[in-house]
């Protein structure tokens, strides 16, 4: 499959990541889908990580983690986060196909990146939808 | 599954080397790494047991340059080529626009190469994908062995065994000193690359 995102929607994808996400102090967002192609990417300016490098092993921990529940009998973790000394990572889906990963640092709470990760992703939703296959 | 970016004007795509274990798969990316270690800006990325085999996959993503005016950019992985590896391959497998089978030709891997293809098969099914209408290259790795007097199948017999139905474009090569490993690339990446204008027409 095949998919293309224009000017508009990828304005209002950024925008999204902007104003839920990076204006609030996550450190580092990329919206990826499960083949580990990068859809967008936005961070602070400090941070300068190897984002294609990452959204490879982001779809691949993401697919394997997936796998792992479905043997244990379970439909999906709903909680996937790696936590580090200074920066931590969060994975959220986005419909069947696509990947909203956060990277934070200390200043935020896991319970308040979730709440706003779970606002854009609604909003991240109602943009993709429309290029999804049935 | 390609990504079209239009704001951007950057295509992604993902190419995924398969085959049977110790067939050259990583090989191919290392030599493709070194060679082109100007154009591409990042590590390349392994995840390996402590022997040295590949757990889940080699990864190096690839500038290839303007393609109609769009930035390619080809995302290379490996599979895990052992058989017990065989829920993670498929992972990789996933969203995968083009293929280069990596089959070994040795004449004791014979059958490894056929069980390999088989499970190419399968996986892409339940991907719903059909290995007659995937982009793939076939590469018929470790040609130079002959010259150390070990065995190799012949090109009529790895023909007849992987190639008699598919009908793929196939290349003789040697990873580790890198013949026609840029070959094989280059003929995938042009092979995807028209598989995706053919169905965004």
């Amino acid at each position: 499959m095949t998919y293309m995102l224009g000017r508009k929607a990828l304005d209002e994808i950024e925008a999204v990541l902007q104003q839920d996400l990076s204006d609030v102090g996550v450190d580092c967002i990329f919206l990826i889908d499960m083949a580990g192609n990068v859809i967008a990417n936005l961070d602070n300016g400090e941070v300068k990580h190897d984002i294609y490098s990452l959204a490879a092993l982001a779809a691949g921990n993401f697919a394997a983690v997936s796998t792992m529940a479905r043997i244990i009998g379970e439909d999906e973790f709903s909680l996937l986060f790696h936590k580090g000394e200074k920066e931590s990572i969060h994975f959220s889906k986005v419909l069947s196909d696509f990947l909203l990963i956060t990277i934070f640092g200390k200043g935020i709470s896991l319970g308040f990146l979730r709440l706003k990760v779970a606002e854009a992703t609604e909003k991240i939703k109602k943009i993709l939808e429309p290029f999804c296959t049935p | 599954m390609a990504f079209i970016n239009l704001k951007n004007k950057e295509v992604q795509a993902k190419i995924v080397y398969y085959g049977p274990g110790r067939g050259g798969k990583t090989t191919n990316l290392e030599y493709i790494y070194n060679k082109f270690n100007k154009r591409i800006k990042t590590e390349m990325v392994t995840i390996k047991t402590h022997g040295d085999r590949t757990l889940f996959f080699d990864f190096l993503p690839f500038d290839v340059g303007k393609i109609k005016g769009y930035a390619v950019k080809i995302q290379l992985y490996t599979v895990p080529g052992q058989v017990k590896y065989d829920a993670t391959r498929r992972l990789v497998l996933r969203g995968a626009d083009g293929i280069v089978f990596v089959a070994d030709s040795m004449a004791v891997r014979r059958e490894k190469n056929i069980l390999s293809l088989r499970n190419l098969q399968k996986n892409l099914a339940t991907f719903r994908k059909s290995i007659f209408r995937v982009p793939i290259v076939l590469q018929y790795n470790k040609r130079d062995l002959a010259e150390q007097g070990i065995p190799l199948l012949s090109l009529e017999m790895l023909e007849k065994d992987l190639n008699s139905k598919l009908k793929a474009p196939y290349f003789e090569a040697s990873a580790l000193l890198g013949s026609n490993v840029v070959a094989t690339l280059k003929r995938i990446v042009w092979m995807t690359m028209s598989s995706l204008l053919k169905e965004l027409k």
